[in-house]
């Protein structure tokens, strides 16, 4: 039997991962982190959901506690994001708040609180080699997969870490959830980033924070073609917004210089790049090198590659990455490093 | 269960409960009614009314009952602010029961001193300086820390100065431990709320004194001289009264023995316990129930945790909706800088305490901040 701190969102998934860590016999205290407090709809955050992890909480016969993160949670992941933004950059905040918050500070707090673990209700595997050492791996249910997400895992923390509901489909935690009466059973996923409302929007949510650059639009040949409204906001590889007046062809963004305000479109033949260059690799365990699998995006395909000094040379041309998006490298379904777009 | 949270919500009298009981299961009667159980009941209110006015020093007839300390705060300014117009002045270590109203009402929040307190010079300085000012409002006592505001010395500035601002003051944390007749006696308006001391939680009281400009916010069939509509609850407000009576009579000799344990409490933590800050300065005037206390590189977060495992029950800031604790805006206003404050406690005592609950935390407490800072980062 061990202590173990289960991470609850108020949302269905962590409330099942408390039940099965009581189910196994341990010790169990529920915990959620307060990070957010300004505007939110997106089911996260919320003070509804502090609520429900209370009462799942209870409902399960286990204390309740929450932290208050609220101030690195603006630090580390909405300052940054913020900045990301006005860079020109693609940031992924939900990678950030897992790196500073969740498996950072909350993973510090476990072991200064005297409990020996830690339990998330995300959708992945913790798999144990035959000689200790531990590895992510995609959860069971592939289209739930958080894998991508909790890239930057290493030994220690995977060490301490419960994902116990990565062998679970969704529908299955949901019926656990029902059949254990829990009052999130049927709640709706959350979705999105947690400080962004549905109602207003990435834009407005920016605007108030930054000055968003209006930005001229120009072709391969640099003749002007277009505007947009803010240059901060386009993604590399964007079709939206980027057509011509009277073009038929499709138009993508292939390069965003915020600088000079100029967004540059082209065919989705321009887009594409024979390798990649990526930054502040983290791994699993050991650097690695070689035939890999790439993910580039949370719910993205798999691509093959090989790996060498922080570069990827895809095995077929692939679409430019935006700068700040996750690039996520896999073996099968093991989890291996990951870092960044640049 | 060792339970340092006094500030928070102390237990209720026994008495209290005793005199509450008949309230619920014998006498139905609405006090506002015209036959014999009804008359009953506007009894009992009456003489709770009477307790209360006594314990605060006011008339019978200038007690209106309330829901409890916040109701009677934001009661407090709007119906001033509704009657009289004008702008309301408060300082910013002020419970969110009158910063929020202040604010709505477009009033202004003063600075204080490193104690807390607010500055007369600083409130003398808006007075002059803004026209219009038409109500002060001064804590007796804060709730977080237990500084003392000189509330004589703003209602002779006020009456001096300024006849026509009046004084408001959230007396909610004072009332176990200070003669409010006496303290308060220049305030036109003063809140309390039962829980604090020994009463039911539900039941508080807004005393608004003859001749305040006041315009009810809660309307309706005119209970409490058109002052607060509303049915009272008259078995919380019978229980409001029997507190009352009970800190009459043993408020000098709570004060003594808890100023006493709360000294003991204090003084050995800070030599038990290396650099360990206390939050006021000291020789602050206080009141005796509150030991606050900074320990360098604790989260007070996590120090409550490992304490509620040990058995003990504290707080730091006051906490929010969530349950989570915020960075306190008291130690804030105080100057008091973030990593002193992030590891702040705030240990209330009460007429429950005793020496063993402080033996207790006396044992639990230095391990628990040697733990976390083997810990910290």
């Amino acid at each position: 039997m061990s202590k173990v701190m289960v991470a609850m969102s108020g949302g269905v998934d962590s409330s099942v991962a408390a039940a099965l860590m009581l189910e196994q016999g341990h010790e169990v205290v529920g915990v959620t982190l307060r990070l957010w407090g300004g505007e939110s709809d997106s089911g996260c955050c919320a003070i509804s959901d502090v609520d429900d992890a209370r009462r799942v909480c209870d409902e399960l016969k286990i204390d309740h506690h929450v932290f208050n993160m609220s101030d690195e949670f603006d630090n580390h992941v909405v300052n940054p994001y913020v900045s990301s933004h006005a860079a020109g950059l693609t940031p992924n905040p939900c990678i950030e708040c897992n790196r500073h918050i969740k498996f950072d500070l909350l993973h510090h707090r476990v072991q200064a609180l005297g409990f020996d673990r830690l339990a998330t209700g995300h959708h992945a595997r913790i798999i144990t080699q035959p000689d200790g050492t531990h590895y992510l791996a995609r959860a069971i249910d592939t289209s739930k997969d958080q894998s991508y997400v909790l890239y930057m895992l290493d030994q220690k923390k995977l060490a301490i870490l419960d994902l116990p509901i990565g062998d679970l489909t969704k529908e299955q935690v949901r019926d656990l959830a029902i059949k254990l009466n829990l009052r999130t059973a049927t709640k709706p996923d959350s979705q999105d980033v947690c400080f962004i409302t549905r109602e207003h929007g990435r834009n407005d949510f920016l605007r108030k924070r930054i000055p968003l650059t209006p930005g001229r639009v120009i072709d391969t040949t640099g003749a002007e073609v277009g505007s947009v409204e803010a240059v901060e906001m386009v993604t590399i590889g964007q079709r939206k917004g980027m057509a011509t007046a009277g073009g038929t062809d499709p138009r993508y963004a292939i390069d965003v210089d915020v600088p000079n305000a100029t967004v540059t479109v082209g065919k989705p033949e321009d887009l594409l790049v024979d390798s990649m260059p990526v930054k502040d690799c983290v791994w699993a365990n050991q650097p690695t090198s070689g035939s890999v699998l790439v993910q580039i995006s949370a719910h993205g395909k798999p691509m093959e590659a090989t790996l060498k000094d922080n570069n990827v040379y895809w095995a077929e041309p692939q679409r430019r990455v935006a700068p700040g998006q996750a690039v996520v490298f896999y073996s099968d379904n093991k989890v291996l490093g990951g870092g960044m777009a640049c | 269960m060792t339970y340092l949270d006094h500030a928070a919500s102390t237990p209720t009298r026994p008495e209290v409960v005793e005199a509450m009981m008949p309230w619920f299961t014998q006498h139905p009667g609405n006090p506002s009614g015209a036959h014999q159980q009804a008359r009953e009941a506007r009894r009992a209110v009456d003489e709770a009314r009477d307790a209360v006015a006594a314990l605060v020093g006011a008339d019978s007839s200038e007690v209106v009952f309330t829901s409890g300390g916040t109701e009677a705060d934001n009661l407090a300014i709007d119906g001033v602010l509704r009657s009289k117009g004008g702008t309301p002045i408060c300082s910013a270590t002020e419970h969110p029961a009158v910063l929020e109203p202040v604010r709505d009402n477009g009033g202004i929040v003063v600075p204080t001193d490193e104690a807390g307190q607010i500055s007369l010079e600083a409130l003398a300085e808006t007075l002059n300086s803004i026209d219009n000012i038409s109500l002060v409002s001064a804590m007796t006592a804060n709730n977080e820390t237990g500084v003392i505001n000189p509330i004589t010395g703003i209602a002779e500035l006020l009456e001096e100065r300024f006849p026509s601002t009046y004084l408001h003051t959230d007396a909610v944390q004072a009332t176990a431990w200070m003669d409010l007749a006496k303290y308060c006696e220049g305030a036109h308006l003063i809140s309390i709320t039962g829980h604090k001391f020994g009463g039911p939680k539900g039941a508080g009281a807004l005393i608004i004194k003859k001749g305040v400009p006041f315009l009810a916010t809660q309307r309706g069939g005119g209970q409490e001289r058109e002052r607060r509509s509303g049915t009272q609850n008259v078995p919380a407000i019978v229980g409001l009264g029997k507190a009352a009576q009970i800190m009459m009579s043993e408020r000098e000799i709570l004060s003594a023995r808890v100023t006493d344990l709360r000294n003991q409490l204090e003084e050995k933590l800070i030599v038990l316990i290396p650099d360990t800050f206390r939050t006021l300065p000291a020789e602050s005037n206080r009141t005796p129930q509150i030991a606050h206390l900074c320990f360098k590189d604790v989260e007070s977060e996590s120090l409550l945790f490992l304490l509620e495992q040990e058995g003990i029950a504290a707080s730091a800031a006051s906490s929010c909706a969530s349950g989570a604790q915020q960075v306190s805006h008291v130690l804030q206003a105080m100057g008091i800088d973030y990593e002193k404050a992030s590891g702040s406690i705030r240990l209330s005592l009460g007429w429950t305490t005793t020496e063993e609950e402080i033996n207790h935390a006396l044992n639990v407490i230095p391990q628990a901040v040697t733990q976390l800072r083997e810990y910290s980062k």
